[in-house]
């Protein structure tokens, strides 16, 4: 102990306590602790509601599965749940669901990402001020609006070109839903792009690249992630929606992937159930418990892509 | 004030590639450079050396017409004179993309494209729409042998760019900047991220590379442009100051604002 000899303990070096100029830590401790409790209450509030809606979904789906077996619900192809033959094949609802969603992803994804390329690459500032805004309005229109536009707009002119099409048909609920869909494919995209950071862009033109070939070579990849989850969410839109499909798909359960027919989803199936009058506690009931866990675990599924898309991808500039 | 060039002061092998006359250009309002002229000469290296602000980051970019990219910057008199095509290189009339295939970049930070460590040298050559393979194949690996890099990259040209080092990083932006056989290169403080190992080998390639192409360099660090450059223009509040031979520049310089900024005492 040699190290002794030369320097004193610090206990008798430094006296106890708090002197004049160094405050006890203990008062802004508190203070921090209790801002901490609450944003952590804060987010786990939500992760509580989640939780809880799995657990009602499963709950009642359990009983659901206790009369159906889940080979008949995953297989059968008719959707009849109210009907004395009653059969439960959710597939009838999916094909509804996966139609008028393509539909709508075929005018969502391109136009929304030509529309970000666009505002990103080559509109002045002017023009972005005045656009942008205008387009993120098209996300605010209520869906119920535009399921009448769907049905007493697009489908009659649909009929001029395509006589033979319903006037329930999942092609114009589809395209509709699309041009719902298109400001948040666009506006995500285009803050992706955004992002890319300029000495990128300054890198292409020195090179001799034109805008588009900057855009399309080097901003579009570099923001590849951003981009995807842009479309991820659209995805999750398109397949939860539910007032354009259930206003003017006609609500028929319908197994079947061509869009010029009626259809339901099972976004529109579960919301005729929830008005109608079906006794609560009837199998006819439980099942929109049973066609709410499948969308869920559908859009769970696309939710993971997505992250897995983001980490994938993530560019580190 | 007179500018003598390399031709007129009897400096062996100088011959004119481009010559800056009179330029005033703004940013928005601000005159960023103001009647500045001075002489780029072939195959040799030309600094610019000068405080922050002092605009040779700004003449650099007017080479490249880097400057149309963005609203609001005015060329507003005067041009730079490209040889031996005798054309005034930022005249509306030009095409700044084709002066951009002539005159290449590379800049103060690597920024290599999230494209692997080939398509980052190709780019240029895509650019140009060049598609054969064996053909693109040649030129990045010349290229990429002519950045000093090949040896380390020739058996992973597959990666992203991103994943080398700074140092090879800013060798692959070099290697890009020359795959499309450019007559200048331009580059803007291309040192100031790097180490002073990276740096240092930086440094020798572009006194390689000066038997290839022009070369304009913009740095803050005198001792490097002592070191690598045949030409060195003192610039001050968007005016040139001075410009001459980089030996005489650092012993025996003309005015008292250049001696003063060389020698510590501004600056």
């Amino acid at each position: 102990m040699t190290a002794s000899t030369s320097a004193p303990p610090l206990s008798a070096a430094v006296g106890h306590g708090v002197s004049d100029r160094l405050s006890k830590k203990a008062s802004r401790h508190v203070k921090e602790r209790i801002i901490e409790a609450l944003l952590f209450s804060a987010a786990a509030f939500s992760v509580f509601i989640t939780l809880a809606i799995v657990y009602v979904l499963v709950k009642e789906s359990w009983v659901f599965f206790e009369t159906v077996p889940l080979s008949d619900f995953l297989f059968d192809t008719q959707w009849t749940p109210l009907f004395d033959d009653a059969h439960y094949g959710i597939m009838v609802l999916l094909s509804g669901t996966l139609t008028s969603s393509a539909v709508a992803l075929l005018v969502a994804i391109p136009l929304g990402t030509i529309i970000a390329l666009y505002l990103s690459e080559f509109a002045g500032f002017k023009v972005r001020e005045i656009a942008k805004p205008f387009l993120e309005l098209l996300g605010g229109v209520p869906t119920i609006v535009y399921g009448y536009f769907a049905l007493t707009f697009l489908t009659p002119i649909l009929q001029r070109i395509y006589p033979d099409l319903p006037g329930f048909n999942l092609l114009s609920a589809g395209l509709v839903m699309g041009i719902m869909i298109i400001p948040y494919v666009a506006s995500l995209s285009e803050d992706a792009m955004r992002a890319v950071p300029m000495a990128l862009r300054e890198g292409s033109y020195a090179m001799g690249a034109t805008r588009l070939q900057t855009a399309l070579w080097v901003v579009t990849p570099a923001a590849t992630s951003g981009i995807a989850s842009a479309y991820i969410l659209g995805i999750s839109r398109a397949v939860g929606e539910t007032m354009i499909l259930a206003v003017a798909a006609g609500m028929q359960p319908n197994l079947t992937f061509n869009p010029t027919e009626p259809g339901a989803t099972i976004t529109s199936y579960i919301v005729q159930v929830a008005l109608g009058d079906l006794p609560h506690g009837s199998i006819g009931y439980q099942t929109i418990f049973a066609a709410g866990l499948t969308l869920l675990l559908m859009t769970l599924a696309f939710n993971l892509l997505g992250y897995w898309l983001r980490k994938r991808y993530r560019e580190v500039y | 004030m007179k500018l003598q060039t390399g031709v007129e002061a009897g400096v062996e092998g100088a011959v004119l590639k481009a010559d800056v006359r009179e330029l005033d250009f703004y940013y928005g309002a601000f005159h960023a450079l103001k009647r500045v002229s001075m002489p780029i000469h072939d195959h040799m290296v030309t600094s610019l050396i000068g405080p922050s602000g002092c605009g040779k980051s700004t003449l650099l970019r007017c080479f490249n017409r880097m400057h149309d990219l963005y609203p609001g910057n005015r060329y507003a008199g005067g041009g730079i004179v490209l040889y031996p095509d005798n054309t005034n290189l930022l005249s509306p009339d030009v095409d700044p993309i084709e002066v951009r295939m002539r005159i290449s970049m590379v800049f103060q930070k690597p920024n290599p494209f999230p494209k692997s460590i080939f398509e980052n040298v190709a780019y240029s050559l895509r650019v140009r729409g060049m598609r054969n393979r064996s053909e693109l194949a040649d030129r990045v690996e010349a290229a990429l042998k002519g950045a000093a890099l090949w040896n380390e990259v020739s058996n992973r040209l597959d990666e992203l760019g991103a994943n080398l080092s700074g140092g090879q990083q800013q060798r692959l932006c070099i290697a890009r900047a020359l795959a499309s056989d450019p007559e200048i290169i331009l580059f803007d403080e291309p040192t100031s991220a790097l180490d002073p190992i990276a740096t240092a080998s930086i440094e020798e390639l572009i006194i390689e590379l000066k038997e290839k192409v022009t070369i304009l360099i913009v740095t803050h660090n005198m001792q490097q442009a002592a070191r690598i450059s045949d030409f060195t223009a003192y610039m001050y509040l968007g005016e040139m100051v001075e410009f001459g031979v980089t030996d005489q520049i650092f012993i025996k310089p003309q005015k008292k604002a250049t001696e003063d900024y060389i020698t510590g005492r501004f600056g």
